[in-house]
């Protein structure tokens, strides 16, 4: 048991490491959604207007609307860079070094998964620290309420990422990703509009982002930074982790053979 | 027997890279597995090391079933990649005390540990440089000083002087030879480069997936040099 904190640290360290090693990669995940922010939710300000819907409890800006959907696209990002990461890792081959350590290969990934988590976790908080120097705030509470939910969305996306690295066989193939995945299931979805004003444009819009587990992981945030109890939320986040870490492991899995094959 | 693999075989499809392969290397041997290229050493490599399940016949490291004890047998199991698998942005100890924590190895066994291995390995001044700093051979000591901190009682080596030059490919060969002989580490060298094997050492020749030839490697060249006897077999069956 111990071994197994001793690696799961060791994993931990090194994604940590690897992020302070790429400065740039932090600035860009600051950057990004600050540009939403403060650009784009200046412009729709005006144009979208938004009733009270739980969980606010009164008029709200367009600003204040998508923070959490914000805080969602940096675990969204996040995850699929360390899916990018882990496809290098496997062609630079210290996938191999790490699937080769003798312990169980579900938690190997799963502390890779929980590394790539806390680093999310951390971006989400420079995020939302730098929100709340340009006033956009949530209760004082709110900031420690949303770390679990943090937890679980980053544990759902980062897997989503680990099972997608598994079945992505080059990095060439990573763009691919991010028009097929990281777009769809960002506009698909409650982080920019609430799910009844895409109602108004097209109920099968609707349904799309009501099903997408990217809503859920965004309401669930949402709930939580205003210390509401979203209990559907929750429930789909955690089941769509479950889903996505069954993915990843079977992903892995040796008998399937997915690494790199040569004679 | 301290590596023993049995009527091994495997195929991509209807590819297959292995065939009925089996041998066994003893307790402080010193084996070449030797084969051109495509001859199948890569996948052995991949089912020895667990990315890639058996489909057939069976692997046993340190008297560890792969298959029934496969955490057991990793951990008797040292392995240096053809690739390298260092992280570059990390110093030499950095890398070490990675690979020493997936092993559970940890603090100062740890620290004593990766100073006795790259003292071994001629790298104890370099263990603050980072690993992209390192030329090809010492990045490749680096890594045989990696994959022994954890005393493996088996150590594999795939294709490890790939693209190194000759003093630095005969340097590292005699170092693994030595470790053979003072610890009694069993050692498997895949290379298709006959010049890494001496006549007292084992030796597994691999091609199309099968072993054509498995014995000493005096006794099976006889006179002739071993690149010789290397392509009259390859060149026989081809």
């Amino acid at each position: 048991m111990r071994h197994a904190f001793i690696a799961m640290r060791a994993i931990v360290l090194r994604e940590a490491l690897r992020f302070v090693h790429q400065r740039e990669r932090f600035i860009a995940a600051l950057v990004r959604p600050l540009v939403w922010l403060l650009v784009f939710a200046a412009g729709f300000r005006a144009a979208l207007g938004l009733s009270i819907a739980p969980p606010y409890q009164t008029y709200i800006t367009y600003e204040t609307y998508i923070v959490p959907g914000l805080c969602g696209m940096v675990l969204l990002f996040n995850g699929m860079q360390s899916s990018l990461s882990l496809v290098y890792d496997r062609e630079m081959g210290s996938m191999r070094l790490l699937l080769t350590a003798p312990l169980s290969r579900v938690w190997l990934l799963f502390s890779k998964l929980l590394g790539s988590t806390i680093i999310s976790i951390f971006q989400v908080y420079a995020f939302l620290l730098v929100a709340w120097l340009f006033d956009i705030t949530v209760p004082g509470w709110g900031y420690v309420a949303v770390l679990p939910a943090l937890v679980l969305a980053g544990l759902m996306l980062g897997a989503l990422g680990l099972a997608l690295s598994s079945f992505i066989k080059q990095l060439e193939n990573f763009a691919g990703v991010m028009n097929f995945v990281i777009f769809p299931m960002f506009f698909l979805s409650s982080a920019l509009y609430p799910l009844w004003k895409m109602a108004e444009s097209s109920e099968l819009l609707h349904d799309i982002c009501a099903a997408n587990p990217f809503t859920h992981a965004v309401e669930l945030i949402r709930f939580a930074l205003y210390v509401e109890w979203n209990g559907m939320a929750l429930l789909w986040t955690a089941l769509a982790t479950l889903v996505f870490m069954g993915l990843a492991v079977w992903g892995y899995d040796p008998a399937r053979g997915m690494m790199t094959r040569k004679g | 027997m301290s590596l023993q693999v049995s009527d091994l075989s495997f195929s991509y499809g209807t590819k297959t890279a292995l065939d009925s392969v089996s041998f066994t290397v003893g307790r402080g041997q010193f084996a070449a597995l030797l084969g051109p290229n495509g001859a199948g050493k890569s996948t052995l490599f991949s089912l020895l090391t667990r990315l890639f399940v058996t489909q057939g016949g069976a692997i046993s490291i340190a008297r560890h079933d792969l298959k029934a004890a496969p955490l057991a047998a990793m951990a008797d199991l040292g392995v240096v990649f053809q690739q390298t698998t260092l992280d570059l942005d990390l110093t030499v100890r950095q890398n070490l005390r990675y690979f020493a924590a997936l092993h559970g190895i940890s603090g100062r066994d740890a620290d004593t540990r990766i100073d006795a291995a790259l003292d071994r390995l001629g790298m104890a001044e370099r263990a603050g440089e980072k690993a992209r700093g390192l030329n090809g051979g010492h990045r490749r000591r680096t890594e045989i000083a990696r994959a022994l901190l954890h005393d493996p009682k088996v150590l594999l080596l795939d294709e490890p002087t790939v693209g190194l030059d000759a003093p630095t490919r005969a340097a590292l060969t005699q170092h693994i030879h030595d470790l053979c002989n003072d610890t009694g580490m069993t050692v498997l060298w895949a290379t298709h480069l006959t010049d890494e094997v001496a006549d007292s050492d084992q030796v597994i020749l691999l091609h199309r997936g099968r072993v054509l030839a498995d014995g000493s490697c005096g006794e099976l060249r006889g006179d002739a040099p071993l690149h010789s006897y290397f392509a009259q077999m390859t060149g026989a069956s081809a």
